[in-house]
């Protein structure tokens, strides 16, 4: 095939596909926002998607926490400034890697379910059966989802940001000497309300990429049980994908404030 | 505005001149066909030649390419959202492998509609959905079980009941023997008799099962690459004169129908 050919190809597929997912989420937002809302199934969703992330979120934080005091440390020591390992720490985990981390790991989770259940629901006609029973899969699938995760991320990323200070914290004391009261002192008196708030914006929209793209893939899957696990893969990798894209794109609008 | 003359003699349902392509590769190719009110209609033919996406089009879950689907009369083609919503109150359906929500137990499957559409309180809910499951013979100790643990043919029985609860005018039928044995499929055959007979309802089956369109239909229609080549009433199907009908209803393998595997 011609290669311009193939780069206009490629280039039409994308833009299909950006359209597409934009109208899905579209919809999805509208059918979140406007009644008839299904509580059961978002409460069903926080509990699924937050309460169950829970010991994963908070191990990846705590060992997380624990690497990134010792590079500091390390690093920090290069300039005669490991005193300042505590506030970087802090600053590392709140603006970056608390929602992301949390991100990633609601990621392999969350997406990854969403779309294997979504998925397998219209492989066996379930999403049609929604349907003539007069139910809008949007508003019954996909609508709870969305909410429970734009909701939930953020807690899981204040709990990533005190675990994995706490993990800091726990290598600093047991094995750098520092004195636990004062790493807790300046730690507090360092941080500003902006960097857990940033965090926890970005959370927010990390949550909303995490269930969309499981919504989109699970629900426009095809082919059975071989579509069912191509609809698991693509929800993971492009929510990866669009968390490490829009975390960028965040901080740096975030930075000039 | 394109609906029949007069309200009252109007058709059920009707589809006029519905195609469907996907692909490129011409499924559908002007399929006309009406079924009046409190008759059972079932759509013969092969595996390939169209009766899924005639009953999805008919039901609302796809849009044709090009022609008309009428409900009493009323264009319902180009329906979204809430009037799709609002135009499946009257019909109910049972799907090929049941589609019950595995999530659910069965009695929040039954009651599903009248749950989540007509928010339905729960206790009276419930009591409807038993109700509904003795009525296609299972007991009440189901209703607390997942599908996941029911045999296919009892998935099929809730599928029935949770189809026929909210009381539909008219009745969908995907396939509704394919999977079970003889002894399961005349049971399922028999419920899908009674229960059209109690509501009242206009029925639409599609089937390659011969033993139960003859039971279920009044009338039977073949569908055949894309078009309907033959229709009549149950009783004519064996003297039809149609060389399709004759060599599907007798299963040759020779005969105007090629290998369409």
């Amino acid at each position: 095939m011609n290669p311009v050919q193939a780069v206009g190809r490629s280039t039409l597929g994308m833009v299909r596909t950006a359209g597409a997912v934009a109208l899905f989420a579209g919809r999805g937002v509208a059918a979140a926002l406007s009644p008839p809302l299904f509580l059961g199934q978002l409460w069903r969703q926080l509990a699924q998607i937050g309460y169950f992330s829970l010991p994963v979120v908070g191990l990846t934080a705590v060992f997380t926490g624990a690497a990134l005091a010792l590079n500091i440390y390390t690093g920090g020591g290069r300039f005669n400034a490991e005193q300042i390992m505590p506030q970087i720490v802090a600053l590392g985990i709140t603006r970056e890697l608390g929602p992301v981390l949390a991100a990633l790991m609601l990621a392999g989770r969350v997406s990854a379910a969403i779309a294997a259940e979504i998925g397998a629901m219209r492989a066996t006609e379930q999403i049609d059966a929604l349907k003539t029973l007069s139910t809008d899969p949007f508003r019954y699938l996909v609508a709870p989802r969305l909410t429970a995760a734009v909701i939930v991320l953020p807690l899981l990323t204040v709990v990533a940001d005190i675990i994995g200070i706490a993990g800091g914290w726990t290598v600093a004391v047991a094995s750098l000497n520092f004195n636990g009261a004062l790493y807790v002192k300046n730690t507090w008196d360092f941080l500003q309300s902006w960097d857990v708030v940033s965090g926890l914006l970005k959370a927010a929209v990390f949550g909303f990429i995490v269930a969309l793209m499981g919504c989109y893939h699970g629900y426009n899957a095809t082919g059975g049980a071989r579509g069912v696990g191509r609809a698991t893969t693509h929800a993971v990798v492009s929510a990866a994908i669009l968390i490490f894209a829009s975390d960028y794109l965040l901080t740096s609008v975030f930075s000039h404030k | 505005m394109t609906g029949p003359q007069t309200m009252g003699a109007a058709p059920k349902l009707e589809l006029r001149g519905v195609k469907k392509r996907f692909a490129g590769k011409v499924v559908l190719d002007g399929v006309d066909i009406a079924v009046e009110r409190g008759r059972s209609l079932v759509i013969i033919g092969g595996s390939g030649q169209g009766k899924s996406v005639t009953l999805k089009i008919a039901i609302g879950l796809m849009r044709p390419d090009a022609g008309k689907v009428f409900v009493d009369g009323r264009d319902v083609t180009r329906l979204g959202g809430a009037g799709q919503r609002q135009l499946a109150t009257q019909f109910g359906m049972l799907f090929q492998g049941a589609a019950l929500f595995d999530s659910l137990s069965v009695w929040e499957n039954v009651a599903f509609r009248l749950l989540n559409a007509d928010k339905v309180k729960r206790p009276e809910a419930r009591d409807r959905a038993v109700a509904a499951l003795g009525r296609v013979g299972l007991g009440p100790d189901v209703a607390d079980l997942y599908p996941g643990e029911l045999s296919g043919g009892m998935q099929k029985r809730v599928g029935l009941a949770r189809a026929v609860a909210a009381e539909p005018a008219i009745l969908f039928f995907d396939e509704p023997t394919t999977g079970l044995d003889p002894i399961n499929a005349d049971v399922i055959n028999d419920l899908i008799v009674e229960q059209v007979k109690r509501l009242g309802c206009t029925a639409v089956s599609i089937t390659h099962d011969m033993v139960s369109a003859r039971k279920i239909g009044d009338e039977i229609a073949m569908l055949h690459n894309g078009r309907i080549v033959w229709r009549g009433p149950t009783a004519e199907i064996d003297s039809s004169g149609n060389a399709y009908v004759d060599q599907f209803i007798h299963g040759r393998a020779t005969g105007p129908i090629t290998g369409g595997v």
